[in-house]
């Protein structure tokens, strides 16, 4: 029998794809999910009751889709509705002439994900509307739970999804995989919506916790998803690759106290070996596709991290040359500023100093918190003191995560005692 | 489905009045209408005269209240518009980037309500 518990985690395993199936017959996003919102309320009614049935998956579909069908004669008169309801009612009625359900060939619902994930990836979206939706839609989150993973009032994401929603629908963005010409420009976005909601995970920009792991998790249950429904996509297993080599070191991040623990100082026997393997396994994986691209690039820093005993005996001439490959691809102050830092380590701190300077002689990155930081780790280690001193300061006052600073403050407590 | 591409730009950014480069755009864009028609999608569009022409008009306490020049002062003016019966944003947003004035201009691309 099925006990709260159970009916809710099997609900969950089905509802996205349900969902996203039911969005290829009624081509609304909001029909369908309000629709398989009724179906979830009867489901946790009758399998309270009488128990999950042997398909939860086929059992929500049918639900879904009486419900769908209600609400389409409901609003009849609205444009497209009348279309949508004679889909419907087709394999409604192929079900009374006793054929099998057209709408319950699970083996479409795969693509229905991947339709829907280019939906909610669309660049006709904001990006904050394109990561809710994903995780919303795609990743199965109720909308308490988007709300409180970008710490935003429930209301707001709310109003946040529903907007989104009704642009996919009034601006006619496409429910489909983007042809040929248009896919790798779409995937790459598709690609950076993932990695956002897992940057926001690895390194929460608000808040007073480092990592949140819920984030992160879901993130990597995308990536799989992705690399699951386009295994010929290079880039789709390097993001994999990446996110699963980073959140490997996550319970060596932050310690005990939840202070915030740089790589250099992480106690490596405490990286999750298993995860580093598969995230190795997917850099090959990706490489051996042999198209090279940023994720795959980034990934491949990763694993010299996961492959080092430790900091100093790093293979930082192969992490400097990564870098300045991923710098010949487009110059973002995030790597340049890894760059920096990797060829400080593989040459000194005069090396990693002199790239430094003309990052710090651009104005646009006067608030760009990392690169102040780093800038005052390379000074202390030149040993330029007061330099590290105000470097730290201005890192500080840039800090917008509680245990971020507080590491800062503590290396800068730390400089006068050295 | 209807939408309107609405062709926006600032005549300082593009080519002079009168020089090749003017009648070279003045081509592509005679090409695209033509290109447009013959698709099958084009459900109309026009050129407008630059905004110097425009008179905006606001009825106040019952009167109408005429201005010279247009409702707001802003860097890009709308020079234009196509209405196209496309399948998706997709569809539209392809021909909105083939705008010849796309690359210093900005179109854009809003559905048609249906009643």
């Amino acid at each position: 029998m099925g006990g709260p518990g159970a009916v809710e985690d099997a609900y969950r395993r089905e509802a996205a794809g349900v969902l996203a199936a039911l969005v290829r017959y009624v081509g609304d996003v909001q029909l369908a999910e309000d629709a398989l919102q009724e179906a979830a309320l009867a489901a946790v009614a009758t399998w309270g009751r009488r128990g999950i049935p042997d398909d939860p998956g086929a059992w929500l579909a049918v639900a879904a889709r009486r419900r769908a069908i209600d609400l389409l004669r409901r609003e009849r008169a609205q444009a497209g509705r009348a279309e949508a309801l004679a889909r419907l009612l087709a394999l409604e009625g192929a079900v009374a002439a006793g054929e099998a359900d057209p709408g319950l060939e699970m083996a479409a619902w795969p693509d229905d994900r991947l339709r829907l994930l280019f939906t909610c990836c669309h660049p006709a979206l904001a990006m904050d509307a394109r990561v809710a939706l994903t995780l919303r839609l795609v990743g199965g989150l109720e909308t308490p739970e988007v709300a409180r993973a970008f710490l935003v009032a429930e209301p707001t994401m709310a109003q946040r999804l529903v907007r989104a929603k009704r642009k996919i629908r009034d601006a006619g963005i496409p429910y489909r995989v983007p042809g040929p010409e248009d896919l790798p420009e779409r995937l790459a976005g598709v690609l950076s919506v993932v990695y956002l909601i897992f940057n926001e995970g690895y390194g929460a920009s608000r808040g007073d916790r480092l990592v949140r792991e819920d984030l992160c998790a879901e993130a990597i249950r995308l990536g799989e998803l992705l690399t699951g429904l386009v295994p010929d996509e290079p880039e789709a297993h390097g993001l994999l690759a990446l996110m699963r080599l980073n959140h490997a070191r996550r319970d060596a991040r932050v310690d005990a106290l939840g202070r915030y623990v740089a790589l250099e100082r992480q106690d490596r026997g405490r990286w999750d070996r298993v995860m580093v393997a598969a995230g190795l396994a997917d850099l090959e994986r990706a490489l051996a596709l042999g198209r090279p691209g940023p994720y795959q690039v980034q990934a491949a820093v990763s694993a010299l991290h996961a492959e080092a005993p430790d900091w100093e005996s790093t293979d930082w001439r192969q992490i400097a040359a990564l870098y300045g490959a991923l710098m010949r691809r487009g110059r973002s102050p995030v790597v340049a500023v890894n760059h920096a830092v990797a060829v400080s380590m593989a040459r000194g701190p005069a090396a990693g100093l002199a790239l430094l300077g003309p990052l710090l002689a651009d104005r646009r990155l006067s608030a760009y918190q990392p690169l102040h930081a780093a800038h005052a780790a390379l000074r202390e280690r030149a040993g330029d003191l007061g330099g590290a001193a105000d470097a730290y300061r201005r890192a500080i006052a840039l800090s917008a995560n509680a245990v971020e600073r507080a590491e800062l403050e503590r290396r800068l407590a730390a400089l006068g005692e050295g | 489905m209807k939408y309107m591409i609405l062709i926006y730009s600032d005549p300082a950014a593009g080519p002079a009045e009168g020089s090749p480069e003017m009648q070279a755009e003045f081509g592509q864009w005679m090409a695209l209408t033509q290109e447009l028609a013959e698709s099958g999608q084009m459900v109309g569009g026009d050129a407008l005269h630059p905004v110097q022409a425009a008179t905006t008009v606001r009825v106040r306490d019952g009167e109408a209240v005429l201005t010279d020049g247009p409702f707001a002062e802003t860097k890009e003016h709308l020079g234009g518009y196509y209405i196209v019966d496309v399948p998706d944003l997709d569809a539209a947003t392809a021909w909105a980037a083939r705008m010849p004035n796309a690359h210093y201009g900005s179109i854009e691309v809003r559905p048609v309500m249906v009643f």
